[in-house]
């Protein structure tokens, strides 16, 4: 064999191995299309046009609270949330700074509830906020932030690593949507429209000590000293949510840093303005309390709109064709998923239009 | 850090690409500078025990060397005014100040492993029988972590140690090149144990590059992972639930714990070693095999030629032949033919010896007592197995249709049971569960667990099982071809093409069907414990 024949089958052989792991990544990683869709939704934000006037970060009490459909309709604020499930607020930050790369939106706003969760939590938490990011700085050091004892961050740029062993799983999902995810969310949004009242929610048990950690506070002020380089209005809240319970000396803590900063702060478990914004946690609400379905989080996002028109004086951007068209196609979805829902209600009892008795052994998503 | 750590993977690859790279007087260098990192990565403290061996090794044996050499000009000047009695004296007294030299280094190294290793063991069974006259934890029992790979160094620098005693081959000069010898990073892990005089040239010598060679060492580093990540760390788990719960998995359960723990630990180790003369081999420093189709033995001292081949060469070479022939032992061989007649004494001197070196082979594999039974059993077959030889060459010249094949594989199959048995007493650690549990597989037949889904119980789901099957049917076809020759120059030869797709499948099929990553407990090397 000559030198050069050697040198060439050596390249053939590193070459096929690499594109044959290639594909195959591709294939065993999850898809998150029938199933745990919330996977798909950090992703997602790469498809929007990087045109907007607010962007949410933090947890499902964002992604699932607070609808962009109903700011721009009723306002015409252009609004994208970033937010995934359990997202840890360094995960929060990093998302921001990724964000920033792309575009300067006016207003940054951030939910506060994962301000209780000091160190790395939850392996596949950490796979949906983070597989989905772009690779970057900020992803790098988000992972590193965010690893609990047995991740590697080998297998977050080799993710092979992680889902090697679901070639034993792999369903007609994961061929169909080899290539890509099909459009799926609504600006980041997670719609519900099933029902659930919120019915004996238990109170909070006493903790030993309220303070939140030390790491949460050194991201908190990370965020807010990013969002003050780069012009960016940080609004924190609480959302609405019933549980996980948020104890008063939190909110204590949470409202004595937004004065000292002169950042707005707003509680919607406030009892007024729960009041105000019309919430009614028997209607409004898809499992039992812990999130808004679709009608409690339309509601919400009138009353928000307003307040982001009001206060940091957005204008209303229905006008300008380009983004019009780019949200009438959100719309539209959103909207037909609306109506697709309630069918689906109406006629099998559940959102996703699953006979009863599959539903029944099918396994519950956390 | 384990052959199957991404930080090892990747500091390999860094390491072989850098080894090319570099000018050729550098490379020894650049392996000791991997070697020191990679053993330093096990905990630096660990790096003493390795030096005070690397040091204490290289003054003595310079000093028997200096020794010998003072010996043989003193020789030389006096050679006409000595008598023959007087240079055979003169030659005594010189050897045994070189023999006692010798003894200390063995003493110093050989008592550093004992204390590490077996100081616990020691301190716990003195505690037992200071207990037997009502003294309870009489003495304090010493937590040492063992240092990785200690067992593996010690024997191979001692056995280079004798070698030099022995005159076999001169002393290394350089300090940090016989550093290199006794930690090369490849074997520290699981051995082999090699000789100096086989490893020394290749390995100081700066290889070159030679792509057939960095091929098949590369192919047969993936053979070594597939064997280790699809097989044995796949099966792991159930043999762990079959011994972690004897009360509720004896009979059938028992026999089956056999079978796999023995397809892990064959995969495991022979896996273990494939990764490292495939490291060897890339480098071009071809390091000694430690296995031979050992499943295809007739009988267990075939088996043991094929098992773990370094460390048998080395008991046989460093203990069982000068015990056979050291003083006491002829003495004692004297006696036995006077007092128990000639038949019988002349097989004493050769079962003490041979009892000894399988009472250490046993302490060798670990500080318990279900190891030293372990090898005191396997003594005993051994010897009545060549007792009984008369007999089964009777037999063979009788019966001819035991000549055939069939009856060859009957014999594979026997002796790999009688292995499996022997290697209960290494898999449930524990001596009195391990006859309980033998007992269990004549007395309890539970054989409704085979088809009622009781396997699938068992840490496996049907998936593993099928990737077992087909795994351990491409490790028995692999054998098989083996037997011919080298299966990878078989394939070469046929089609490079075909090889080429070999080496990328065998990669696939450990980056997907590898038991490794979250949701499995990727294991350690089973002979790195020992």
């Amino acid at each position: 064999m000559t030198k050069k024949k050697v040198v060439q089958s050596g390249v053939a052989m590193a070459v096929s191995a690499a594109v044959l792991t290639a594909a195959a990544q591709r294939l065993v990683q999850p898809k998150y299309m029938a199933d745990v869709v919330e996977g798909n939704l950090i992703a997602d934000y790469y498809k929007s046009g990087f045109d907007h006037d607010v962007v949410f970060v933090g947890d499902c009490e964002c992604y699932e609270n607070f609808s962009p459909v109903t700011l721009w309709e009723k306002n015409g604020i252009s609004s994208a949330i970033r937010g995934s499930a359990q997202q840890l607020i360094w995960q929060s930050y990093y998302l921001l700074e990724d964000t920033l790369r792309y575009e300067k939106p006016d207003v940054a706003v951030f939910n506060v509830l994962s301000m209780k969760y000091d160190t790395p939590q939850n392996e596949a938490y950490n796979r949906m906020s983070i597989e989905g990011m772009r690779w970057s700085k900020s992803k790098a050091d988000c992972i590193r932030a965010s690893m609990t004892e047995e991740e590697s961050f080998l297998s977050y740029v080799f993710p092979i690593l992680r889902y090697h062993s679901r070639w034993n799983e792999l369903t007609a999902e994961d061929f169909r949507y080899y290539f890509g995810a099909k459009p799926n969310f609504f600006s980041g949004y997670y719609l519900r429209a099933d029902i659930k009242a919120a019915e004996n929610v238990p109170e909070g048990r006493p903790l030993t000590d309220y303070s939140f950690g030390e790491t949460c506070w050194e991201y908190l002020e990370k965020m807010r000293v990013l969002c003050e380089e780069n012009d960016v209005k940080l609004l924190l809240i609480k959302a609405p949510s019933l549980y996980p319970y948020w104890y008063d000396e939190w909110d204590a803590q949470i409202t004595e840093y937004a004065a000292a900063h002169n950042l707005p702060y707003l509680n919607f478990l406030d009892e007024k303005r729960i009041a105000e914004v019309g919430i009614d946690f028997t209607t409004d609400t898809y499992d039992g309390g812990l999130h808004m379905n679709v009608y409690g989080a339309e509601k919400l996002s009138v009353w928000l709109g307003e307040y982001l028109s009001e206060e940091f004086s957005l204008e209303d951007r229905r006008k300008e064709p380009e983004l019009a068209a780019y949200w009438l196609d959100i719309c539209v979805r959103y909207h037909t998923e609306f109506e697709k829902q309630k069918e689906n209600l109406r006629i099998y009892g559940n959102v996703k239009g699953i006979p009863e008795k599959e539903e029944e052994n099918g396994t519950p998503k956390e | 850090m384990l052959f199957t750590d991404s930080a090892f993977i990747i500091g390999l690859v860094v390491l072989c690409v850098t080894y090319f790279l570099i000018p050729k007087k550098f490379r020894w260098m650049l392996l000791l500078a991997a070697s020191v990192l990679f053993y330093a990565y096990s905990g630096l403290s660990n790096l003493l025990y390795i030096a005070a061996t690397t040091v204490s090794t290289y003054f003595v044996t310079r000093k028997l060397d200096a020794m010998a050499g003072a010996r043989k000009e003193y020789l030389a000047a006096h050679k006409s005014e000595m008598k023959r009695e007087e240079k055979k004296a003169y030659k005594e007294a010189a050897n045994k100040r070189r023999f006692r030299l010798l003894v200390g280094l063995l003493v110093l190294n050989f008592g550093i492993l004992a204390v590490i290793k077996y100081g616990a063991f020691a301190m716990r069974n003195m505690n037992a029988l200071a207990g037997l006259f009502g003294n309870d934890n009489a003495f304090p029992i010493p937590q040492f972590l063992l240092p990785m790979g200690i067992s593996f160094y010690t024997f191979q620098t001692m056995g280079y140690a004798i070698d030099v005693y022995r005159e076999k081959y001169p002393h290394e000069k350089n300090i940090a090149k016989l550093g290199l010898f006794v930690s090369f990073f490849p074997q520290l892990i699981q051995g082999p144990i090699s000789r100096y005089d086989e490893l020394s040239e290749p390995l100081y010598a700066g290889n070159g590059f030679q792509p057939r060679r960095v091929l098949f060492g590369t192919q047969r580093i993936l053979w070594g992972y597939c064997k280790k990540m699809i097989l044995a760390d796949r099966i792991l788990p159930a043999v762990t639930v079959l011994i972690s719960d004897p009360e509720q998995y004896y009979g059938v359960y028992a026999f089956l714990g056999i079978l796999y723990y023995m397809l892990q630990l064959y995969a495991d180790f022979t896996g273990g070693i494939d990764i490292t003369i495939g490291i060897g081999q890339v480098l071009g420093i071809p390091l000694a095999e430690n296995f031979e189709r050992p499943f295809f033995s007739k009988n267990i001292t075939e088996y043991w030629r094929r098992w773990h081949i370094t460390l048998n060469t080395w008991f046989k070479d460093y203990l069982f032949y000068p015990l056979s022939v050291c003083k006491p032992m002829l003495n004692l061989s004297k006696w036995s033919r006077e007092k128990l007649g000639k038949t019988i004494g002349k097989y004493v001197p050769v079962y003490v010896a041979t009892i000894a070196v399988w009472f250490l082979t046993g302490l060798w594999h670990g500080a318990a007592w279900n190891f030293i039974v372990w090898g005191l059993m396997n003594a005993v077959v051994i010897l009545i197995s060549e007792r009984m030889t008369p007999l089964y060459e009777k037999f063979h010249a009788k019966y001819k249709w035991s000549n055939t094949r069939a009856y060859d594989g009957f014999q594979a199959v026997r002796t790999t049971l009688l292995m499996g048995c022997l290697r209960m007493f290494d898999c449930y650690r524990d001596v009195p569960m391990t006859f309980k549990m033998f007992s269990s597989m004549f007395t309890s037949f539970n054989f409704h667990v085979l088809w009622d889904g009781s396997l699938m119980k068992l840490s496996l789901t049907g998936w593993d099982y099928m990737i077992l099957l087909i795994g351990t049917g491409i490790l028995l076809t692999a054998s098989l071809l083996g037997r011919r020759g080298s299966v990878r120059k078989m394939v070469l030869d046929r089609s490079p093409v075909l090889s080429c797709v070999l080496t990328v499948a065998m990669f696939l099929a450990v980056l997907i069907f590898g038991a490794y990553g979250i949701g499995y407990d990727s294991s350690q090397f089973i002979y790195n414990q020992f």
